[in-house]
Parts: C-alpha cells; sequence; structure tokens
C-alpha cells in the first residue's frame, strides 16, 4: 500500500514541473470569455430596466418641491426630507377625508385578513376533498369551478352589484371579502388540489386504516405535510387582493372605506392644486410595501411550493 | 379449520370494467394465503375490498363470522401493510405505531405497552423517536408492519410489502416475515407477483387471472399439479416447456414422438383421445448418468446456454420444438452440441387443448 505521506510531495513536484503539463483536473474557465460576458451583460441591463424606476420614485419621494421642479430626476436628493412620506401616510386628502393613506391602509387590511383566511381554509378543504374523497360527480363539480377561472372579471362585475344589493351587502367590506373569497376559489382550489394529489394514495389509506376520518386525516396528516403550498395560496392570495382595484372600486360606494389601492389612485389623480410628485411617489411605495414584505420573506418558499405543485400535480 | 375470512361472490366493477367477477374465498383461521397474479389481475383490488377501502358493486364479505360488507376500515379488525410503507412523515415511529390506537381512544398506558411489545417484535426500539425520513426502507417496512401489530388485529393484510426493497433485504424480511406469522398465528393474506415469496411464504396460494382464482391449493398443488395452462405457465422460473399435440388410445403423440401416459394420474376419468398440450418443467429434465434411468429418453440439439451460477439453463430444440432445460451449474454444454436427455411422463403435466383444463 501506498505511504500517503511520501505521495504528497510527488504531487506537488508534478504541478510545477513543466514537462507534466497535461490536462489533469479541473478544467480552467476563463472569467471573461464571451458567454459570461453576453449572460451578464443581458442580466444587468434587465436588472436595470426593473430598478430604476424604483429608484427615481424612491429618490423623488426623499426630495422636496423645489428640488424636485429643477427637473433632474436621476440626481440624488440633495436634502433627504421624509415629509412627502409623512403627508402620504397621513395628511394628504381624498374628497373630504384629509387623514391619508393611513385610512385605506386600514380598510385593505380588514379587507385582506378575513378573505385571505377564509378563502385559504375553504380552497384547502375543497382540494383536499376533490383529491381525496372523490364522490359521484365531484369531477364536474371540479370542472365548473374551474370554468368560472376562465369567465372574464368584467362580465360578473354587474350581476354581482346586483346579488350584493338583494343580499343588503352592497358597499359594505363583507360584501368585498366575499367577492374576493369567491374569486380566490378556482385557482386555488386547483393548486390544493393538484399538490393533494401527489401525496401517494397509500398514506391515505393507511389513515382511514387507522381510523381516522375526514376531519383526523386533514388536520393530522395532511395538514403537517402542505405547508408549502399553504405559503403559495397565501402569497396568491395576499398579493392578489392587496393589490385589486376594480373590486374595490365597484363594491366599495363610499370613499370611507376604500382600499388602499382606490385611495392612492385618487391621491394620485386629484386635480386640486399642484401636483405633488414627492407625495405620490411615496404613497405609490408605502401600498406597495406589502406584497414587497411577503415576497421577500416567504420567496423561497414560493418557489419551492410552486415547483413542487406544478411538477407532481 | 374455522373461517376467518370469507368472500361470497363478490363482485365489483368500475362502471363497465369488472375487475373481480362471482369471487369466492375461505381463509382459514390462522392461515398464510398469498394472492398471486400479474399485474392487473385484480388481486390488490380485492385485498382493498377485504381492507374496505373500495366498496363492493355484490357479494359479502365476513371476518370473523362478522358480515363486515359496510363496515368502515377500521371496524373490520384488520391491519395493512403497504408497497410504499406509507407512514407519517411528520410523526415519529412512536407516533406511526400509535395513531390508530389514539384514534381508537385505547388508554395511554396500554398504548405505550403495545408500542414497546411491537418494538421489541421488530428489533425497532432504538428507532422509536426518530422520523420516517431518517429510517432505511428495511426499518421502514418494520414500522409499517408494527403498525398493524399494535392494533392487536385478527387479520393482516399486505400489499406487496417487500417489491421497494432491494433484492437482499427482500430475502431478509421474507425469512422475519415467516417468522412472524409463525410466532403470531394470524391469518395473513399476502398480495404479490413474485411466486418465490408466494411459494415460501403461503400455506395456500390463490393464482389469480382476470379477477378470477385461476387455482388454489398449497405451493405443492400449485406447482406440481397446475390446474390449467395459465397457472402452470405462470408458476415456476424458467417456465415450463409446452408441446401441442394429441392424446390418441393412453399416449401423448407430438410429431413422430410418442410419449406413453401409463404412469401418469389423470385428474379425471376423462381419457378419451383429443388434442392436448403436454407441460414439462425444465427442472424435471434429466441428462447425464441419470438418463439411462429414466423412462423416456430423447435427443435434443442445443441451441444456446446460460449459466447462472447455481444451475444452467440451456435452450435446446427437440424436434422442431424449443426446449428449455435446466442443469447443474457445473454442466459444461456448448452450443450446437447433441445432448441426451430423459423425461418422467409421471411428473409432465397433460391439458385439454380445447378447455386449457389438466387432464
Amino acid at each position: 500500500m501506498a505511504n500517503p505521506g511520501t505521495l504528497a510531495p510527488t504531487a506537488a513536484v508534478n504541478a510545477v514541473n513543466p514537462d507534466l503539463d497535461e490536462p489533469r483536473g479541473p478544467k480552467p474557465r476563463k472569467a471573461l470569455s464571451r458567454t459570461n460576458i453576453m449572460l451578464y451583460g443581458t442580466l444587468i441591463v434587465v436588472a436595470m430596466y426593473y430598478a430604476l424606476p424604483l429608484y427615481v420614485m424612491v429618490v423623488t419621494s426623499l426630495k422636496g418641491m423645489p428640488e424636485i421642479q429643477m427637473g433632474n430626476i436621476f440626481a440624488p436628493p440633495l436634502e433627504i426630507t421624509f415629509q412627502p412620506w409623512v403627508k402620504a401616510w397621513a395628511e394628504a386628502c381624498t374628497g373630504i377625508n384629509c387623514d391619508g393613506l393611513s385610512r385605506g391602509f386600514w380598510n385593505s387590511v380588514r379587507i385582506l385578513i378575513p378573505s385571505v383566511i377564509i378563502s385559504v381554509a375553504v380552497a384547502s378543504v375543497n382540494g383536499y376533498a376533490l383529491s381525496m374523497w372523490k364522490f359521484k360527480g365531484s369531477e364536474v363539480f371540479f370542472s365548473i369551478l374551474m370554468i368560472g377561472a376562465f369567465i372574464p372579471y368584467q362580465i360578473m362585475l354587474y350581476p354581482i352589484v346586483i346579488m350584493l344589493r338583494e343580499a343588503g351587502l352592497y358597499g359594505s367590506l363583507t360584501g368585498l371579502v366575499l367577492v374576493h373569497v369567491a374569486f380566490g376559489m378556482p385557482i386555488n382550489t386547483l393548486l390544493f388540489r393538484n399538490y393533494f394529489a401527489s401525496i401517494p394514495e397509500e398514506l391515505f389509506k393507511a389513515a382511514r386504516v387507522d381510523g381516522a376520518g375526514f376531519w383526523s386525516i386533514f388536520f393530522r396528516i395532511m395538514l403537517p405535510m402542505s405547508l408549502p403550498i399553504f405559503v403559495v395560496s397565501l402569497i396568491i392570495q395576499v398579493t392578489g387582493i392587496w393589490n385589486d382595484f376594480l373590486f374595490g372600486v365597484t363594491y366599495i360606494s363610499s370613499p370611507d372605506r376604500y382600499p388602499m389601492t382606490v385611495q392612492l389612485n385618487n391621491i394620485v389623480n386629484s386635480v386640486q392644486g399642484v401636483k405633488e410628485y414627492n407625495v405620490n411617489m411615496a404613497a405609490t411605495l408605502l401600498t406597495g410595501l406589502v406584497p414587497l414584505v411577503i415576497y421577500f420573506a416567504s420567496g423561497k418558499l414560493f418557489v419551492r411550493g410552486i415547483a413542487a405543485g406544478a411538477v407532481k400535480g | 379449520m374455522t373461517n376467518s375470512v370469507e368472500i361470497k361472490n363478490l363482485d365489483l366493477s368500475f362502471g363497465a370494467v369488472k375487475v373481480l367477477q362471482n369471487l369466492n374465498l375461505n381463509i382459514g383461521e390462522g392461515e398464510f394465503l398469498v394472492l398471486l397474479g400479474s399485474s392487473g389481475c385484480g388481486k390488490s383490488t380485492l385485498l382493498n375490498c377485504i381492507a374496505g377501502l373500495l366498496e363492493v358493486t355484490d357479494g359479502q364479505i365476513f371476518i370473523k363470522g362478522k358480515n363486515v360488507t359496510w363496515a368502515e376500515p377500521s371496524d373490520r379488525g384488520i391491519g395493512m401493510v403497504f408497497q410504499s410503507y406509507a407512514l407519517y412523515p411528520q410523526m415519529s415511529v412512536k407516533g406511526n405505531l400509535s395513531f390508530g390506537l389514539k384514534n381508537a381512544k385505547v388508554p395511554k398506558d396500554e398504548i405505550e405497552k403495545r408500542v414497546a411489545r411491537a418494538a421489541e417484535i421488530l428489533q425497532i426500539e432504538a428507532l422509536l423517536d426518530r422520523k420516517p425520513g431518517a429510517l432505511s426502507g428495511g426499518q421502514r417496512q418494520r414500522v409499517a408492519i408494527g403498525r398493524a401489530l399494535v392494533r392487536d388485529v385478527d387479520v393482516f393484510l399486505f400489499d406487496e410489502p417487500l417489491s421497494n426493497l432491494d433484492a437482499k433485504l427482500r430475502v431478509d424480511l421474507r425469512v422475519e416475515l415467516k417468522r412472524l406469522h409463525n410466532q403470531l398465528e394470524n391469518t395473513m393474506i399476502y398480495v404479490t407477483h413474485d411466486q418465490v415469496e408466494a411459494m415460501t411464504l403461503a400455506d395456500r396460494i390463490a393464482v389469480m387471472k382476470g379477477g378470477k382464482i385461476m387455482q388454489l391449493g398449497t405451493p405443492d398443488e400449485i406447482y406440481n399439479q397446475p390446474r390449467n395452462l395459465y397457472v402452470a405457465d405462470f408458476i415456476g422460473s424458467p417456465s415450463m416447456n409446452f408441446l401441442e399435440g394429441a392424446l390418441e388410445g393412453g399416449a401423448f403423440r407430438v410429431d413422430d414422438m410418442v410419449i406413453p401416459m401409463d404412469d401418469y394420474e389423470f385428474a379425471g376419468p376423462q381419457t378419451a383421445d383429443r388434442p392436448a398440450t403436454i407441460g414439462i418443467r425444465p427442472e424435471h429434465v434429466v441428462t447425464g448418468e441419470l438418463v439411462k434411468n429414466a423412462p423416456l429418453q430423447f435427443e435434443v440439439a442445443v441451441d444456446l446456454v446460460e449459466p447462472m451460477g447455481s444451475d444452467t439453463l440451456v435452450y435446446a430444440k427437440l424436434g422442431q420444438h424449443s426446449f428449455r432445460i435446466r442443469m447443474d451449474g457445473q454442466a459444461r454444454v456448448k452450443d450446437g452440441e447433441k445432448l441426451s436427455i430423459g423425461i418422467d411422463p409421471s411428473r409432465a403435466s397433460l391439458f385439454d387443448k380445447a378447455t386449457e383444463d389438466r387432464l
């Protein structure tokens, strides 16, 4: 057997010996190859394309109005001021209310939380039942649900107005929550159904032999296995509902109850006085903050969940 | 022997497809019954019906004399072991073992006792706090067996439990299963497509095809007296040699060969002349010194030789029929060689060509 103590110096000698300069070990790669230049060049251009508007927004929101009127939108602020942010949050006027976006923010929160909780809870049970407890007509039921996902919202806008009015919910936050839950149902049910369908059937059978029922299997076996898909569903719902403008403007009748997006639109589009670009930018950034935080916080889980649902489903 | 599981006139269809047809089966107390068949023969379906995981279209199922046709799986007194182990991934081994007992509201100290006993029998005491992900395939299947064990059931159902294991482990666990059956003396119903598992484990084997039981019998009966052509062909590896000819005046004739069937035990009195097929197992053909003593001798031309270590499989031509012969592992045979072989007609199987039933 060779002694490693004697082998190591030999290898070192070989490495510096030019006579033994034949290919060995990892192939050396050029840092500035044509491929790399193309690759990183494209990446940088695309990244700039997306980052530049964000940069402009941030710097503009930190400038005072006189500085903005000088016209150089790319210049960093000479004097940083948080006044526009404060104004956007607490003082900007829409209609008769002058308490800024904070009112819209809390409205949105009050819409978001029940909508997300109810839609994710119902969709997960839907998906579970449709994949594990197939009943007569379950496929038909699922198809009908899927058709719902393909009908353009515009077609249903007015019928829903009538339905909500008849139910006495038109203009209320409850009505809007109901609409969000209903419209989130097809895609989220599909998501959960595909995910649960990817869980081995034998696991479900084993649980049945072990005496677990519908809810027991759902809560004790399936739920602990499905964190990724819950995260995906949560993100889809949070961003979708937070970013919604159409339903908010259609089904909420009073400016007091407008969600943040609608209020943002009203602030930015108000025609009175000077256009306060810095306040508008700050207001827009404030509105986008929630989805942004959600993405940053759960990006990795999101990708994993999407992949799990897509590949195995 | 009292019946542990009784299946009466069972039918199961998915839409227009009949998966099980008028199936009757009695399984004795403490019996190890293997359901054997190729994929799609309905063996797993039958097991799922017994477990209550599939609703039957017609017929009845009794376990320990109780009609359980409509009963929930957990109320049938069965434990089931699956091919893919089907362990709950988020629970520890202990959690997996006790899940069914908790559902059945068994008192805590009783759960502890039963889990400890099952762990001892299966030698998994050291693994109780691990998650299934941290176990090897063999350990996982042991836990899966343990999950059935703790529930103190009358009948164990196994759905191809060894198919996901590698070859060596499969043999080890097979031996352990047999030992476990000897120790527990429970009724066990075991589904497999592996005839070696079936032959080694079973008290009785039910060979299934197309939703019907082709033959139900001891491994010895299945191997030596296959009741029809399908069973004869399915059991045995390499499979039986078949020669098509006719039964005429108490002898089997194929081309110009005559095989006298005087010593053959006919299954019934139906010995009238008719077209027939004779089946001869490759391992029942003798060569070398033994040929002299054989009742019947032939000469064959060797076509191809497959040495397998323990024995040698020779593909030869008998007349113009291909014929497989299983020889000793030390046999040195070359392609194209002439070989003398001996056959004992009393060990052969004779089938009616039209009905494919044993004569």
